[in-house]
């Protein structure tokens, strides 16, 4: 049993982040049916929002120790982050210390203004174009931002730690009435995992009980009578696209400390990303969120060793293969509409 | 000739005297010049040419003709190159052996993944094949390791069996003897000229198959396939089962990605599992959809255009650039390499990203479209009096180059 509920926790903080994407893939599928796969590229722009904060914070200027010397003679350095300087160094190290949960705020400003000039300036352009087009464009889009991140970043990974407090593993089996020692969970993916159960409660929200949702979710089933009633859909669905960069985005933001950020993440994220979008079912929300859930914790089970025993490499091909089942058996996916994208 | 017509044999001509005589074309610039460095005459790198000139040329079929895009298509690549090592390692490095069985391995691989995958179309069958090719890359980097060798990739070692070969056998690859690296050194103008026997060998492979891409698309076969691109359902309600004929385009365009593969590993017998990765897949759709989907010529341009890239375009560094702004003022100069060098070097990819997105955006017929722009634009301007300017108004449908 312990074993188990383990497998299902280490599955959990991938499958949050396959969730969050496939989300933000499904809701630009669903609104404007754009296929993006510059998405990758998004999550991995968000991851670097992260060290870029954690960058800017750590800014530092440098004064002369007036005692002490280094080893040559020459008076030793000293660094002091700016942020230090101006809040007090208490203040100045906790802002460095919750740099990650602090470029959350920073991202999504970040990550809907990106959203906002691919949609106006590129994507905007391939609606009426086939959907093969649609992916070879953004693929490209994908390869720019990634070597524009390359360029400015270098082509290794950046590590930037979780707050102090986050940092290491606790025992959450005992919580729950389980022996010490079982189930030993790092604190940070716990936390991730809340944080995209959050992110993904509050998109679901919004678009349940705002009437700006409402009327997306209208675009989404009729675009033309939604136009027809005088609603300016484009500008909602662009919006939409904003909200589905910063979804994509927090989820880099987040993944950061789980994984450090390089400039090639986004593409490997993509692929299964894609993968559980179509097991979840094009253009379905929900169907999104279970598939990438489902994914990650099949994912983990499939790394248990007695099942590696049974069938070796199944942690490899565990993804594919489900998603090759499903699409031969179940050709909508699992949670998909009748009539969305069905060839 | 060759069952072609007039226009098509001119073609074919055209196309074997420029691949005989690649090896004096791109090397146009004087040894010792600062120019030097942008010929590509070099035999590792005309062998690439040719070989992912056939990778394309096969994916061509497959996507140009029937529009069923694949991102999967270095799985049988890769499949090519271990078996071709295979066959170096047990049978002979003679070449031969070992690209027949990478051409038929493939091909089963093909015709597998295209049962299945084929069921579906649009973005589908294009999620389907990345699927199945990374199924294949993770596996031939975890499991298979005993016929993949894993991460550090299959190599040809000195006691191997090799039961063909006797005992004073070449230890390289090989055609009935004669080495694959074996060249001819020419100096002439100041220009060196390398004729190499690999690249010689590709290049006849390469208009073989070059040959028989164009057979396919005069053939009833090739309008069949045409026809699925256009409209499948037209097409069923005819009487036509279309799965058959995408099938088989599918299992000829994995052969042909094999047969790159076999000669990858012919000319340098070494096959790694990075070779099957999506990002090589994505590699070839960048390659014929900047040449031109679904026209003769323009994958074989779109790949040699990329991996002149990568190869020549990369080693554009500051102080290459800083020697070619040194007739500027030493401030604009430092403004001109500090924005251009970005987009060089190291930063080709960027570059190549840009152009891509550009074709797409722009020219959705690739190079061969603004090929034929050019062309028309010129025509048009030598006779004014034509009146109408129509070639503008056909976006999209991309004429072929033969017609």
């Amino acid at each position: 049993m312990d074993v188990i509920l383990l497998q299902i926790l280490n599955g959990l903080d991938k499958g949050s982040a396959y969730a969050l994407i496939a989300l933000g893939l499904t809701l630009i599928f669903g609104t404007l049916g754009v296929v993006n796969f510059a998405h990758g590229a998004l999550f991995m722009i968000g991851a670097f929002c992260a060290v870029t904060l954690s960058r800017l914070i750590n800014l530092s200027y440098v004064t002369l120790d007036p005692v002490k010397t280094d080893f040559l003679g020459n008076p030793a350095k000293i660094k002091t982050p700016y942020v230090e300087a101006w809040f007090g160094p208490e203040t100045g190290a906790w802002l460095i210390d919750w740099s990650v949960p602090l470029a959350i705020l920073f991202a999504i400003p970040v990550m809907i203004a990106v959203g906002f000039i691919m949609e106006r300036g590129l994507i905007k352009h391939f609606y009426k174009r086939p959907h093969a087009d649609q992916i070879l464009v953004t693929f490209g889009l994908a390869i720019v931002l990634q070597e524009v991140i390359k360029y400015f970043y270098g082509a290794n990974p950046i590590p930037t730690p979780a707050p102090e407090l986050f940092r290491g593993s606790f025992d959450f089996g005992v919580l729950i009435g389980f022996d010490p020692n079982a189930i030993i969970y790092p604190y940070w993916r716990l936390v991730y995992f809340a944080f995209s159960a959050l992110v993904i409660g509050a998109v679901f929200a919004f678009l349940r009980f705002t009437t700006f949702g409402m009327v997306v979710r209208a675009g989404m089933a009729d675009r033309e009578t939604v136009g027809l009633l005088g609603i300016d859909i484009d500008k909602r669905f662009t919006i939409m696209f904003g909200i589905a960069a910063a979804v994509a985005g927090l989820a880099g933001v987040m993944y950061a400390p789980i994984n450090s950020p390089n400039y090639h993440m986004g593409m490997d994220f993509l692929v299964l990303s894609f993968v559980v979008v179509v097991v979840g079912g094009m253009g379905s929300l929900p169907g999104a969120v279970l598939a990438g859930f489902l994914l990650g914790v099949l994912e983990s089970f499939a790394s248990m060793n007695w099942i590696k025993d049974i069938i070796p490499g199944i942690d490899q091909v565990i993804i594919y293969l489900v998603a090759i089942i499903i699409l031969l058996t179940r050709p909508r996916g699992l949670m998909g509409k009748k009539g969305v994208m069905e060839d | 000739m060759l069952g072609l017509n007039t226009k098509d044999t001119r073609l074919l001509l055209i196309v074997i005297a420029l691949t005989l005589s690649t090896p004096i074309l791109l090397q146009p610039f004087a040894e010792g010049t600062g120019l030097a460095q942008f010929n590509a005459g070099y035999p590792d790198l005309m062998q690439r040419f040719a070989i992912f000139g056939i990778f394309a040329i096969g994916f061509n079929i497959l996507f140009g003709l029937t529009g069923y895009l694949s991102f999967g298509h270095a799985a049988f690549l890769g499949v090519g190159s271990y078996s071709a090592v295979w066959m170096f390692k047990l049978l002979s490095m003679n070449i031969l052996p070992g690209l027949i069985l990478a051409v038929i391995v493939s091909g089963l691989f093909a015709l597998l993944i295209g049962f299945v995958s084929l069921r579906r179309s649009g973005i589908y069958f294009s999620i389907l094949t990345l699927a199945f090719a990374q199924m294949s890359f993770n596996l031939a980097y975890s499991v298979l390791t005993p016929i993949t060798n894993g991460e550090t990739g299959l190599q040809v070692t000195l006691n191997d069996p090799r039961i063909l070969d006797g005992v004073n056998a070449s230890p390289y690859t090989n055609l009935f003897g004669l080495p694959m690296s074996s060249s001819v050194k020419l100096e002439l103008l100041g220009r060196l000229f390398t004729f190499n026997l690999g690249y010689y060998f590709c290049a006849v492979i390469a208009i073989l198959a070059f040959y028989l891409s164009l057979r396919i698309f005069r053939s009833p076969f090739g309008l069949m396939l045409r026809a699925v691109k256009c409209n499948q359902q037209r097409m069923s309600y005819t009487g036509l089962n279309a799965r058959p004929y995408t099938l088989a385009a599918f299992v000829i365009s994995g052969m042909y990605a094999g047969l790159a593969g076999g000669l990858l590993a012919a000319m340098d017998p070494l096959a790694g599992a990075e070779r099957m990765q999506w990002t090589a897949s994505g590699e070839v759709v960048l390659m014929t959809i900047l040449g031109g989907a679904g026209t003769l010529m323009g994958p074989v341009l779109g790949a040699g255009f990329i991996k002149y890239f990568e190869n020549i375009f990369s080693k554009i560094n500051d102080t290459v650039l800083h020697s070619w702004f040194a007739f500027l003022p030493d401030g604009i100069e430092d403004a001109l390499v500090f924005v251009v060098q970005p987009f060089v070097g190291k930063g080709w990819q960027l570059t190549l990203g840009l152009v891509f997105m550009l074709v797409v955006v722009f020219l959705p017929g690739g190079l061969m479209e603004g090929g034929q722009r050019i062309s028309a634009w010129i025509r048009r301007k030598s006779r004014k009096d034509d009146g109408r300017a129509d070639s503008e108004h056909r976006p999209g449908t991309s004429p072929h180059i033969a017609e």
